[in-house]
């Protein structure tokens, strides 16, 4: 008996688990704080499953027994069924459309039973499962392009999915698989193209269409003027600059107003551009709007969610408020903060003494994984490893940066305190077959 | 493979650095830089609910509560929960008809919006009240709620006690905001000189409110609450049956009565005529009335027993004989040989009542007979006293006696917008005489008059002294403060103080002066104040006085007036009255006090006195210029109405009616007689008129007609 748990244990990494706990406990004491109400039998609505705080207690429960018997498993399971499971994560995927309950605007949700599942959360498990099959196959050479594209499909399809269920948070975390697949070798032009097209997106959101295409002309006209000795000598570098003049203006003239009128949901245009200060000019209701209309509409449309908690994050100070002092997250003025808006929670009741010892444990969580990735032998489990970063760090860093104002609002968990079964569990699994992987590290896996 | 891009987690690791930092910079700005959210997040969440004190009360020397608090009802609508109610038979219920009904709805509409309690109609009638009480279940959406109000349960004192208002931006400014927007605040009389001891404390209740602004319970468990506390009752030296005795004698007269008992300073009674019951301004015709009263020339707000300036005439003239005897100008023996007038200055004036016959003997018959060329001659004796350099020094020497006795410098009584009366200083002289002038010039500042001005209060405060030989207590009102505290003394000790201001002057003096007054009463001027058994001294005045109406100069009928104290042996009321444009002193001054000395001291008034005080009450001396005077005050305010509102409705009533003429305007008609000050027509007036900010609701401008 003894030698068989220390048979499970060797080679574990520790400190991946005590940052788990740690995390998951600061998570369970933040959603008990907003919505613990004053009176509350504590104990008995923590064993009977009413409370959030005990529903996510039970989560946990049943997470931690998940991540036990992963440990148990053999860290060869994992790149045998690499893709069965992807397929599985696929057909889920699509078993939503006919099959999934409406729950707050959301058609990504299927009903079993008590519980809520979101196959859009769980597929990030399976396709870095599929990325780090793909990858670590010997006869994959990544560095041609076709290998790139599959990479690159593997990861856009359940994107695309969760996109057509409204999921549009969910399928920018796919974008992170990114990550992953520069650190093994994607060339740099890619996401140099990718950065510049960011520019391009926010560039054509703060400035006037035509001012921009004017400036972008005026760009190109100067380009030309400096090598026009090169030019001379190769026409193509004429062509060229031609060329992106002409994709840039098209982008900011037809994509970008094609993308917010027929791509992202209202909601979600109105958002990008609060953000940013600005009013959403493909509103179709859009009327002359006096300054007096213009403050109340600021402070009462979606920009509300984040100027309450701007409020309560502020309000905190530097020791905060205690937890079961903090007014502004106790009584509802921040909405949705047992999910999207927990951070708030933390940064009210704990101030930022407790703001920077969460972040800290994120960081700490995010660089040991990147050791964790580099000391593999195996490619799979290295690729597995950073796409498991590439989540964490996505929704850490959106998560946060939204709550405090420097992101767009779309809706997703902050990884472990986040209230809800489904993205609980995801990363609980996401993070233990990274430890059962790594406590393998010595093995290469194919 | 494995190595072939490592390189590349270096960068990776940088990304997540430099991601983590912008968060951190930007929490350091939000939770340690930018102050806002701290406010902005008590704003959000917490409700500082205002706990107003009870005022304290006021009692009289007996202990009679002369201001009291009662509470009276608001009817307040919340317009989103008014359904289905029976508007008519609600109409019927409150005596409004229909179209006030809707205009009322739209008014609280507009202020507090639909989902807002705000007032339907303040201070509901006792009647009123009970009649919705009992139906009020028919009307949903409409409720009562208390709001604390001042009673005067004797209708007594009005000018004493004062007003307590809503308090307005003036007031909010000069407390530095202590006050706010719905508070309360003394605005005159006591309420407003004891304001900080009637008022009490505030107490502030926080409360935790939740999203949609519903209270969730207490902030911190009331750790931060203050609790109100009462405020501190007044005991007062007011006697409220003297007061209510004295306002009955002076109603329909103008004019002022004191009345101090000089031991103390405690002032006994106090009357400003015109007068007015303080419960028309308390209760809910209350802003009817105030500014009914504000726009009458009248003026019945004034308070003329502390603000009106009086020549005080004869009454002077007790003062100027201790002054010429302290200063040894004349013996008690002093006698002038007057004719019927002073002819030492070359004009023939003043003029005496009375010729020969050694009327003015001596000091003492001087006093009884009140001979003028006697009082004037002696006025000249002090002030060109050969002691003194010059007429000049022999002036302000005489001036310092007066400041002496109280005249031309303010008393302090414990109210506001005392008055300090008026003796002139040599630099007045100088300028209007181009640096040249004698004790002719102002010769009749001997007999009370020229640049002499005297409140009524001065004057009884001048009798105080006389009465005490010498010295006075600062006249005032409150005895005692409630559970008096260290701050309070700020208000009761400068009262406890004797201020010993002319006891240099022998007694000798005061004695000869005093049984002249004792004379006036049993064989002099005022015969008709003595009282059975009592022993009063007094001295009548009558002042002639005059106004410039229209840019004419009018003789008006005389002042009367009359100052007294008794008994002649241990002082216990010293009386001052003063009655504009009545006549003489002895006709009307003279009774008025009697009666007051008989109730006060004998605690109940003779048979002559009951038959004098039901004429004397029954008369009406309210001066005829008043009424052209208001005429032309309203037809003002109407012609700028119309120039700015091209409103013709009040010019045009001007225009019908006739002018009333200049002449008789000297003689006395009956107030009731006269028209009312105006007032806003019912039925007529802009409920609304255009703004910016209004014209989002599609409202028009309306006069409702």
């Amino acid at each position: 008996m003894k030698n068989q748990s220390a048979a499970i244990s060797k080679g574990i990494d520790w400190s991946l688990i005590w940052i788990y706990l740690a995390l998951v406990l600061i998570g369970l004491a933040a959603i008990f704080a907003a919505t613990y109400q004053e009176g509350d039998p504590f104990l008995q609505s923590l064993l009977l499953f009413k409370t959030d705080y005990s529903k996510q207690f039970y989560f946990f429960l049943i997470a931690l027994v998940v991540g036990f018997f992963i440990l148990l498993t053999d860290s060869k399971f994992y790149p045998t069924t690499a893709n069965f499971w992807y397929a599985i994560g696929i057909l889920l995927l699509v078993l939503v459309f006919p099959f999934h309950s409406r729950i707050k605007g959301t058609e990504s949700i299927i009903r079993i039973g008590a519980f809520n599942f979101q196959p859009a959360e769980f597929c990030k498990l399976f396709v870095a499962f599929a990325l780090a099959k793909y990858l670590s196959r010997p006869e994959t050479n990544f560095s041609t392009l076709r290998s790139q594209l599959i990479a690159a499909a593997l990861v856009l399809l359940p994107a695309g999915l969760a996109i057509l269920q409204s999921e549009t948070g969910l399928a920018l975390v796919y974008f992170s698989f990114f990550l992953v697949m520069y650190r093994e070798g994607l060339p740099s032009v890619i996401p140099t193209l990718g950065i510049s097209l960011a520019i391009l997106f926010i560039a054509s959101i703060l400035i006037s269409p035509n001012i921009l295409a004017l400036a972008l002309t005026g760009i190109a006209l100067l380009l030309i003027w400096f090598s026009r000795r090169q030019i001379r000598r190769r026409r193509q570098i004429l062509t060229m600059i031609l060329f992106f003049w002409a994709i840039a203006v098209g982008i900011q003239r037809f994509a970008v107003p094609l993308i917010f009128e027929n791509i992202l949901q209202r909601h979600q245009v109105e958002r990008i551009y609060n953000l940013f200060g600005k009013d959403n000019p493909y509103d179709p209701n859009q009327r002359v709007l006096t300054d007096a209309d213009a403050k109340k509409k600021k402070e009462s449309g979606s920009s509300y969610n984040v100027r309450q908690s701007k409020i309560a994050i502020g309000s905190g100070g530097f020791w905060g408020k205690g937890l079961l002092s903090a007014t502004q997250t106790r009584y509802d003025f921040v909405p949705e903060q047992r999910t999207d808006f927990i951070f708030c929670t933390v940064g009210e009741g704990f101030g930022f003494a407790g703001s920077l010892l969460l972040l800290g444990l994120y960081l700490l969580l995010l660089l040991k994984i990147i050791t964790i990735a580099e000391r593999q032998r195996s490619v799979f489990s290295r690729v597995y490893a950073y796409g498991v970063f590439a989540v964490f760090f996505f929704h850490v860093v959106v998560n946060v940066a939204m709550t405090i104002g420097l992101a767009p609002v779309i809706g997703i968990p902050l990884p472990f305190i986040s209230y809800g079964g489904t993205s609980l569990l995801t990363f609980t699994m996401l993070l233990f077959v990274l430890v059962r992987l790594d406590a393998d590290r010595q093995m290469v896996l194919r | 493979m494995a190595a072939y891009n490592q390189s590349r987690s270096n960068i990776i690791r940088v990304l997540v650095i430099i991601a983590f930092s912008v968060i951190i910079l930007q929490l350091v700005y939000l939770q340690l830089i930018d102050r806002r959210y701290k406010q902005l997040a008590m704003d959000n969440a917490v409700y500082a609910k205002v706990i107003y004190p009870e005022r304290g009360i006021i009692y009289d020397r007996k202990g009679r509560a002369i201001l009291n608090n009662t509470i009276i009802y608001d009817l307040m609508v919340t317009p989103a929960e008014v359904k289905g109610i029976d508007t008519l038979a609600f109409c019927r219920l409150l005596n409004i008809d229909t179209a006030d009904f809707r205009e009322r709805m739209l008014e609280a509409i507009l202020k507090n919006t639909r989902v807002r309690p705000s007032v339907f109609k303040p201070m509901l009638t006792q009647e009123l009240q009970a009649r919705f009480e009992e139906n009020s279940w028919k009307f949903p959406g409409f409720n009562l709620v208390e709001r604390p109000l001042r009673i005067y349960p004797f209708g007594a004192a009005a000018h004493i006690l004062g007003y307590v208002r809503e308090a307005d931006k003036r007031d909010i400014e000069r407390s530095e905001n202590f006050y706010r927007q719905g508070d309360y605040i003394g605005k005159t009389g006591l309420e407003a000189y004891y304001e900080p001891v009637l008022m009490g404390q505030r107490g502030v209740q926080y409360m935790i409110k939740d999203n949609k602004n519903r209270i969730v319970g207490p902030y911190e468990k009331g750790e931060f609450d203050t609790a109100a506390m009462a405020g501190r009752s007044l005991h007062t030296h007011i006697d409220v049956e003297l007061q209510q005795l004295a306002e009955k004698l002076m109603s329909n007269k103008v004019g002022g009565l004191v009345a101090i008992d000089p031991r103390t300073g405690g002032i006994l009674s106090m009357v400003s005529g015109p007068n007015y019951n303080p419960n028309d301004l308390s209760g809910p015709e209350g802003s009817k009335n105030f500014s009914r009263m504000q726009l009458d020339v009248s003026g019945p707000m004034l308070n003329r027993a502390i603000a009106g300036k009086y020549e005080p005439g004869s009454t002077y003239k007790p003062l100027g004989a201790l002054i010429a005897l302290n200063e040894k100008v004349i013996t008690p023996e002093y006698g002038y040989p007057c004719g019927g007038r002073y002819t030492q200055c070359g004009h023939g004036k003043p003029e005496c009542t009375h010729a020969g016959g050694g009327h003015a003997a001596n000091v003492r018959l001087a006093i009884a007979n009140s001979c003028n060329a006697y009082f004037a001659h002696i006025y000249r004796l002090t002030v060109d006293n050969p002691k003194y350099k010059n007429v000049y020094d022999g002036y302000l020497h005489w001036k310092q006696y007066m400041n002496a006795f109280g005249l031309g410098v303010r008393l302090g009584v414990d109210l506001p917008s005392e008055s300090a009366g008026g003796i002139a200083d040599t630099m007045v002289y100088n300028k209007e005489n181009a640096g040249r002038w004698t004790s002719c010039t102002n010769l009749t500042l001997g007999i009370g008059q020229d640049k002499m001005q005297a409140t009524p209060l001065q004057m009884a405060n001048a009798m105080c002294i006389i009465a005490n030989k010498g010295y006075y207590y600062t006249p005032h009102f409150v005895a005692r403060i409630e559970d008096e505290h260290e701050q309070d003394s700020l208000y009761t000790n400068r009262y406890k103080i004797r201020h010993d201001v002319l006891t240099y002057i022998p007694e000798a003096a005061f004695n000869d002066v005093i049984e002249g007054m004792s004379d006036v009463v049993k064989v002099g001027t005022a015969r008709g104040a003595q009282i059975d058994g009592i022993e009063v001294c007094a001295k009548t005045g009558t002042a002639e006085n005059y106004t410039v109406l229209d840019g004419r100069r009018i003789k008006l009928p005389d002042n009367s007036m009359f100052v007294c104290f008794a008994p002649k042996e241990n002082p216990k009321i010293a009386i001052a009255v003063f009655v504009q444009n009545a006549g003489f002193g002895a006709t009307w001054a003279a009774p008025i006090a009697r009666m007051m000395m008989e109730k006060y001291l004998n605690d109940s008034l003779s048979v002559r006195s009951k038959a004098d005080s039901a004429r004397i009450e029954a008369a009406n001396l309210m001066p005829a210029y008043f009424k052209r005077l208001q005429y032309r005050e309203d037809s003002i305010r109407a012609f700028k109405w119309f120039q700015t509102t091209r409103d013709s409705a009040y010019i045009e009533r001007y225009s019908r009616i006739r002018q009333p003429l200049h002449r008789n305007l000297a003689t006395t008609i009956p107030f009731s007689k006269q028209p009312g000050p105006l007032q806003k027509e019912k039925g007529r007036k802009v409920l609304m008129v255009i703004t910016p900010d209004n014209r989002s609701l599609g409202l028009k401008k309306e006069i409702l007609r």
